[in-house]
Parts: structure tokens; C-alpha cells; sequence
């Protein structure tokens, strides 16, 4: 299962149709210290390149816009109780949603690591 | 004013501590070092901060003596200049005509003869000192200390520190200085003050002592620096103003609840602009005043958000909020109006189209430690 990244810092994997969604570790470090996510509710239809939830950093709020169009099936409690895991495993244990694909081929436009690595000048 | 980015003589300092370097009111400057902004505060309300402020204008109010350049001052700031003790220093605001906050200041009697130092916001310092230079009497001048630094120890363990490079700070009381010997730098201006809630020191000095003693302090395991990131979140904690957020020219002293640095005799007497505001508002009332506001939860409410009543009415907006580290929460503060200002009241927080239930509070969110 390869992963996936955005120009937006979103990093996506996908299994069984169903995409799981987080912030890269660049995004994170970038936000500093998150103390509070605010996650979508089940249900909810998203479209790729719309907010679908808000990280708030001490110094800031920021939007995590949703990767590709589709329905959110589940969210990631663990991150609204302790919002620092976003900063210590991003790309891990801190993913915040997953999506019921609804158009697959939205896939093909993303970057894999190499690309995103360069796209973030690392 | 200057089109580039400007740099204090310590910038090579925060890129070799691997800063994140931001434009703050004209000025490249560390929003916060590796360790983040969470960190940085814990640490200076539990040990000693260190800050690079270099960028606040720092001038001199010249005279024939002292009692000339305070009289000259006293008409355009509320606060008691005249009354000024040698080698203390007094918060004031430089007020409009209206009464509106042009900027806040602070303003200490120099040890040299006929002077008044004056330390003013960076993002504001071109059009106060226009202002001040237009408003002086001839025979009283305004002499800028551009590209002097600034740095501010502050902490429960910041007299600890500096005392360590000469224990005569211990002597200085707050909201007072002296001028020190530190570790081998001649007549450094150290004063008891800051902007963190927390007991400690703001050091004036040159360019190339300023990178000094910097590199000194942080010898010290003590000492940590400190971003502005940390420096926003420990001053709204403190209950302290930030300038073009919590007042400006459309807010009074009276309204911000800075009454308290108006001397009885000059609420009374005047003699400064907008003392006809400052005069209906001390006797007749104030129609809106700022409060502390705690929201419920976990959700900071951030600066601009809708302030209602418990019966959804908009009654004002959020100046500062975030979240305090200290307080491990939201914290907020703004203005509402007369009516909703006693502790305790109930308001909502409109973030992102959810009410918020909050409460006003009593300022500060964190208890104020100055060496009184």
C-alpha cells in the first residue's frame, strides 16, 4: 500500500476503497505544539480540496482540507483527546479521518514520497 | 519607514539557535527555537526566559533638566511624569486628541541629567516618534537609539541569573533600574519590568554588547531562549494589552482597564489629550470595557471571534485568544459592553459557526509575580 501526498500537506493511503487521511510531518512541524482538532462528523461529504477539519496550534488555527471527494466513515478519537500525538507520530498513530472514496481517479493527480520530499525541499 | 526587512544585531544569533525566523512589524525575528512554543513558556514561568526585543524603539526625551523634559512629556501621556523617582519608570500611553491609544510606552527618568528614556512598539515607533517630535516644544528634543539592543530576562530565576554577573540587581525593585556593570559591560541599563506576568529584568544596551551578553546568558542552564510566539501566549496569560490587538485608537486607557497608570491628580486635572473622553468616561461611565474571557473546553477562540450573551446577542469581539499553556486551556480577552462585564457572567464564543459557552473573568489568568 503505497502513500500519497498533496500540495496541501495531506498524506492519504488507500485500502478497500476507503482512504486514510492525516498531515505530513512537515505540516506538523510547521504547526508547532497542536493543542486542539477539531474533526468532521461520520456521515459528512467532503470534496477534495475543502476543509474538512481544523488543527489549532497554540499560535494558530488551520485548516486540513480533504484530499479527495467522498463520504467520511470514521474519525480519529484519539487525536481529539490528545492532540499532541499529532506532533509526535503524524504520519502514523495521528491519522485524523477516513473517506469512502467517491472518485478514484483524483488519485493519479498526487505525489508519491520522492515528489513530495522535493516539493517541500528536503 | 524602511521597504526591507530589518534585523536586530542578534539575528545571526537565532539562526545559529535554528529559529524560525518570521517578519514581525518590520523586523525578521524568532517566532520560536527548536524546542516550540509550548516549551518556551513552561520554562520561563518555571526558570528564566531569555528575549530579543531589540526590535521596540528606544529614544530619549532631552531637556535643560529633568523637570522640562517630564512637563513636556506629561502633555502627551496621562501617567505622572513630574512625579517620576530618579531611576524609575512609569507605563504609560501615548494618546490622540480623541483619547484613542496612539501606543503604549514606558517611561523611565534617566540617570543622565535632563532625560527621559522611552521604550515604544516596534510596528509603531516611526509614527510615535513623528508624533513626539511634532508635539515637542522647541527647546525639547527627541535623540532615536536606532540599532540598540534589547533583551529581556524574565522568570522566577531571572534575578538568580543576573545576579550570578553582578549582584546589585538584587536592589533594583520593579518598575525601576539601574545602571550595572555586567559581566564586564559598562553602565547596561537594567530594569525590574517585562511583559511575561513573571518577575524579571529588560537590559538595555549596544549592538555589539547585546550579542555579548546574550551568548553569556545562555551559558547559564538556567536560561533558555525565547520566542515571540511564547511571548504572546505568556502575556495574554499575564492579562497585559498588546497593541494593535487589545487596544488602538479607537479604545481609551479607561476602556482597557488601564486606569490604574493615570495618577489621581491627572484623571482630575488633565492637561493631555482626549482628557475630555478620559473625563466623561471616569465619571459618567464606560459604554464597553475589556474583560477576560475563559472559554469552555478545550477550543481556543482566536482574535476577531463574535462575542454574544447568554441570549445570543453580539456584544463584542475577541482582541486576544489562544491557548494559555500555563493555564492548560483557552484564554481569551475582549471587550463587551458595560452590562456584561462582571466576572462570572455567562457569554458565548462564536468559533467557526459553534457557540462557545464562556465566562468573564478577573484578569489575570495567571497571577502576576513582579518583586513588588
Amino acid at each position: 500500500m503505497s502513500v500519497k501526498f498533496t500540495e496541501e500537506h495531506e498524506w492519504i493511503t488507500v485500502a478497500g476503497g476507503v482512504a486514510t487521511v492525516g498531515i505530513t510531518t512537515h505540516a506538523a512541524e510547521q504547526l508547532g505544539d497542536v493543542v486542539f482538532v477539531d474533526l468532521p462528523a461520520i456521515g459528512k461529504k467532503v470534496e477534495q480540496g475543502k476543509e474538512a477539519a481544523v488543527v489549532e496550534s497554540v499560535k494558530a488555527a488551520s485548516e486540513v482540507y480533504a484530499p479527495i471527494d467522498g463520504e467520511i466513515v470514521e474519525v480519529n478519537k484519539s487525536i481529539a483527546d490528545e492532540p499532541s500525538l499529532v506532533n509526535s507520530d503524524p504520519e502514523g498513530g495521528a491519522w485524523f479521518m477516513k473517506i469512502k472514496i467517491a472518485n478514484p481517479a483524483q488519485l493519479d493527480s498526487m505525489m508519491d514520497r520522492a515528489a513530495y520530499d522535493k516539493f517541500v525541499g528536503k | 519607514m524602511s521597504e526591507t526587512i530589518q534585523r536586530t544585531p542578534l539575528y545571526d544569533a537565532h539562526v545559529a539557535l535554528k529559529a524560525r525566523m518570521v517578519p514581525f512589524a518590520g523586523y525578521d525575528m524568532p517566532v520560536q527555537y527548536p524546542t516550540g512554543i509550548m516549551t518556551e513558556h513552561t520554562w520561563t514561568r518555571e526558570h528564566a526566559g531569555l528575549f530579543d526585543v531589540s526590535h521596540m524603539g528606544q529614544c530619549f526625551i532631552v531637556a535643560e533638566s529633568f523637570e522640562r523634559a517630564a512637563e513636556a512629556m506629561e502633555a502627551l501621556v496621562p501617567a505622572d511624569i513630574r512625579g517620576l523617582a530618579p531611576l524609575q519608570q512609569r507605563y504609560s500611553q501615548l494618546l490622540a486628541d480623541d483619547g484613542g491609544i496612539l501606543d503604549d510606552l514606558m517611561i523611565s527618568r534617566s540617570a543622565y541629567p535632563g532625560r527621559l528614556y522611552v521604550v515604544v512598539n516596534a510596528a509603531r515607533k516611526e509614527q510615535d516618534y513623528a508624533h513626539i517630535a511634532s508635539r515637542l516644544p522647541p527647546d525639547v528634543k527627541l535623540e532615536r537609539l536606532d540599532g540598540e539592543g534589547l533583551i529581556a530576562l524574565q522568570g522566577p530565576e531571572a534575578e538568580a541569573v543576573l545576579a550570578a554577573l553582578n549582584p546589585q540587581v538584587r536592589d533594583i525593585d520593579f518598575m525601576h533600574f539601574k545602571l550595572l556593570d555586567i559581566a564586564g559591560i559598562k553602565d547596561v541599563h537594567v530594569s525590574r519590568s517585562g511583559y511575561t506576568g513573571e518577575d524579571g529584568f529588560e537590559l538595555s544596551l549596544s549592538a555589539a554588547d547585546v550579542v555579548t551578553l546574550w551568548s553569556i546568558l545562555l551559558k547559564d542552564a538556567r536560561v533558555k531562549p525565547i520566542g515571540l510566539g511564547a511571548r504572546d501566549s505568556l502575556r495574554l496569560e499575564g492579562g497585559l494589552c498588546l497593541y494593535g490587538h487589545d487596544i488602538d485608537e479607537t479604545t481609551s486607557p479607561i476602556e482597557a482597564g488601564l486606569v490604574w497608570s493615570i495618577a489621581k491628580h491627572r484623571r482630575e486635572q488633565g492637561g493631555y489629550p482626549g482628557f475630555t473622553r478620559i473625563k466623561n468616561e471616569l465619571t459618567t461611565g464606560l459604554k464597553r470595557q475589556r474583560v477576560g474571557i475563559k472559554p469552555e473546553g478545550r477550543l481556543p477562540a482566536r482574535e476577531g471571534s463574535v462575542i454574544q450573551s447568554a441570549a445570543g446577542r453580539e456584544i463584542g469581539k475577541v482582541t486576544s485568544g489562544g491557548f494559555g499553556p500555563t493555564v492548560n486551556g483557552p484564554v481569551a480577552m475582549g471587550y463587551v459592553d458595560k452590562a456584561h462585564a462582571a466576572p462570572g457572567t455567562p457569554l458565548f464564543l462564536v468559533v467557526r459557526d459553534k457557540a462557545i459557552p464562556a465566562t468573564v473573568v478577573k484578569l489575570p489568568f495567571v497571577p502576576n509575580r513582579f518583586k513588588r
